[in-house]
């Protein structure tokens, strides 16, 4: 059997045309763009040795940079999957009269430059803007606060805690509702012990998608935050004050804190998909 | 979408959660989306006219936005094609290896990616003697935007075309390769009419990421106006010189772009879903003729 799967695959590559262009394409592209630009990072980081290093990356106005960034990215996660379950419900399970206008709307973040996002948002919560002249009198300060970050970042995840939970909403057995409500189950109970349940792996992967989309985020943040060190200043921003000051061991150091986070991340938010992916068959 | 079916849930329930949903999306999405072109346009459009044509740096931001884009989706296209191809036709060492490869750029922190550019283009980075002596300039300059872009548009194109290409299946292309076409012709007359909506996804998709790109460019460009400035970094720019109805007209421009994409996308899913609803309908008709059926053929 694998003899033969193993000469019709050799015949197969033989047959189709085009894998040594396109592996050519393939490894120039991918070796110039990514491997090594993130190897130069790492081994420019390598270089500094481990006290040097740690000297660069764990200074306080660092570690105040990475306790915003991970507390707001983590806020604005939560955040993120709850009001992106709530969305998701009602746009799964209620009909109503402009239900695609909604539906098209949770994609503009997706779309939006992260500028316009913060430039907009910013614009809209100081005491002049239409949501500050109602907000700030009551204490609430949108914009250059850590708050204001927080919203920003929400508006750039929502869509992806919305729409991992969508069709998982969507591909839902109706039948174990059906039944419980018929055993004399309320609402609240089937939500909390049938359908809770089933959605929960995806609903954890909305918010993996989206803590991961928070992290990495500049644009938008810049704009509203106020870029103050040790209060509102976060990672890639401390990155990018560093390379300005030509501090480049500084700026590699936290960067690579900062892209560990991230493909940790990644490897989870990978593992919780595949999960979906196996529960959903 | 699939409308949903009539659920015996409390209205009253209902109407507070569409409430909810409403409220939320509204306040996050419509209203600062509402805002740009209500700030953009409030002191007329004729203001809004001599903000976008009557300020040079601004020209040339538009200019550069118009060239740089474009120029890394096309990188990008070509470079998910051929990556699309290798991965769904062939098996060989490393296929999923490179598969994870072409998802790191979402991972990366935008500034994390142009900080490397900057390690290894910049005057001080590994390339920067070099560079020098040839007297190119890479970062500071449109050949760095253009790396920058690239970098962060990678994935788009090749992540929509894996799975369209794996699930048509190399029978149509094996098929004209044993009629005699040649490579180009089996690329041309074949697997690009298969591919072509989720190709024009993809760069939809890939240019409203280009364009829309700061953090990275940020980085690369030294943000010189007039001279490196896209139209995201040219909003920043006059954002911190309090000129905020100017930054709010590039801005809107910024936000139409977005809004045209999106209609782009919902007109090409909805091609999508149809090709996909076909391929579905193909799949399941069975190979062999019944015996019915055989039985009336004279």
């Amino acid at each position: 059997m694998n003899g033969i799967s193993s000469t019709k695959r050799a015949a197969r590559r033989s047959v189709l045309p085009g894998f040594g262009i396109s592996l050519a394409i393939t490894s120039l592209v991918m070796t110039a763009m990514v491997i090594i630009p993130l190897s130069v990072l790492a081994l420019r980081a390598a270089s500094l040795g481990p006290t040097e290093f740690l000297a660069a990356a764990w200074t306080p106005r660092a570690r105040a940079a990475y306790a915003v960034s991970l507390g707001a990215s983590v806020v604005a996660a939560a955040v993120s999957s709850v009001c992106g379950l709530l969305v998701a419900w009602v746009l799964v399970r209620i009909d109503f009269p402009g239900r695609r206008l909604l539906d098209s709307l949770v994609d503009v973040p997706l779309a939006l430059p992260t500028a316009v996002a913060g430039l907009v948002y910013s614009t809209l919560y100081v005491e002049r803007g239409w949501l500050g002249r109602f907000l700030v009198p009551l204490g609430i300060q949108g914009a250059y606060s850590w708050l204001g970050i927080v919203l920003v970042l929400v508006f750039v995840s929502l869509p992806f805690a919305i729409r991992v939970v969508q069709p998982v909403l969507e591909s839902l057995d109706r039948d174990s509702e059906e039944a419980a409500r018929m055993l004399g189950a309320s609402r609240v109970q089937t939500f909390l012990k049938v359908i809770f349940p089933a959605i929960f792996p995806a609903v954890l992967t909305g918010f993996a998608l989206a803590l991961a989309r928070a992290l990495g985020e500049y644009g938008s943040v810049v704009f509203i935050s106020g870029n103050m060190p040790f209060k509102t200043e976060i990672a890639p921003v401390l990155i990018v004050s560093r390379l300005e000051e030509f501090a480049y061991a500084e700026a590699t150091a936290i960067a690579v804190v900062l892209l560990a986070m991230s493909i940790s991340l990644l490897v989870v938010v990978n593992t919780l998909q595949q999960r979906v992916a196996r529960n959903a068959q | 979408m699939p409308k949903p079916t009539i659920t015996t849930a409390n209205p009253l329930t209902e109407r507070l959660l569409i409430a909810a949903a409403v409220g939320i999306v509204g306040l996050l999405i419509a209203v600062p989306l509402a805002s740009v072109f209500a700030e953009a346009f409030a002191e007329g459009p004729a203001a809004w006219w001599r903000a976008l044509a009557h300020d040079p740096d601004t020209r040339h931001a538009i200019w550069l936005s118009l060239t740089v884009a474009p120029l890394a989706v096309a990188i990008n296209t070509v470079f998910g094609i051929a990556t699309a191809w290798l991965v769904s036709r062939f098996r060989f060492p490393g296929r999923s290896l490179l598969i994870t490869l072409c998802d790191i750029p979402f991972s990366v922190s935008p500034v994390v990616a142009g900080l490397a550019l900057v390690l290894i283009f910049g005057r001080q980075g590994l390339l920067g003697p070099t560079l020098a002596s040839l007297g190119w300039k890479v970062i500071f300059s449109w050949p760095g935007l253009v790396l920058a872009t690239t970098f962060v548009t990678l994935p788009l194109v090749v992540r929509e075309l894996i799975p369209v290409m794996e699930a048509i299946g190399p029978e149509e292309e094996l098929a004209a390769v044993s009629l005699g076409a040649s490579g180009w012709q089996v690329f041309t007359r074949v697997t690009l009419p298969n591919i072509r909506w989720a190709l024009l996804h993809g760069v939809v998709l890939a240019n409203a990421r280009a364009m829309g790109e700061f953090g990275a460019v940020y980085v690369v460009s030294g943000h010189i106006a007039g001279v490196t400035d896209t139209m995201p970094l040219r909003v920043e720019k006059l954002f911190q010189e309090y000129r905020t109805p100017a930054s709010m007209a590039v801005a809107s421009v910024l936000a139409g772009l977005a809004l045209v994409t999106l209609v782009a996308k919902f007109v090409i899913e909805r091609q999508l879903e149809a090709e996909a609803r076909e391929l579905e309908a193909a799949r399941s008709l069975p190979d062999t003729i019944d015996s019915s059926t055989q039985a009336s053929i004279p």
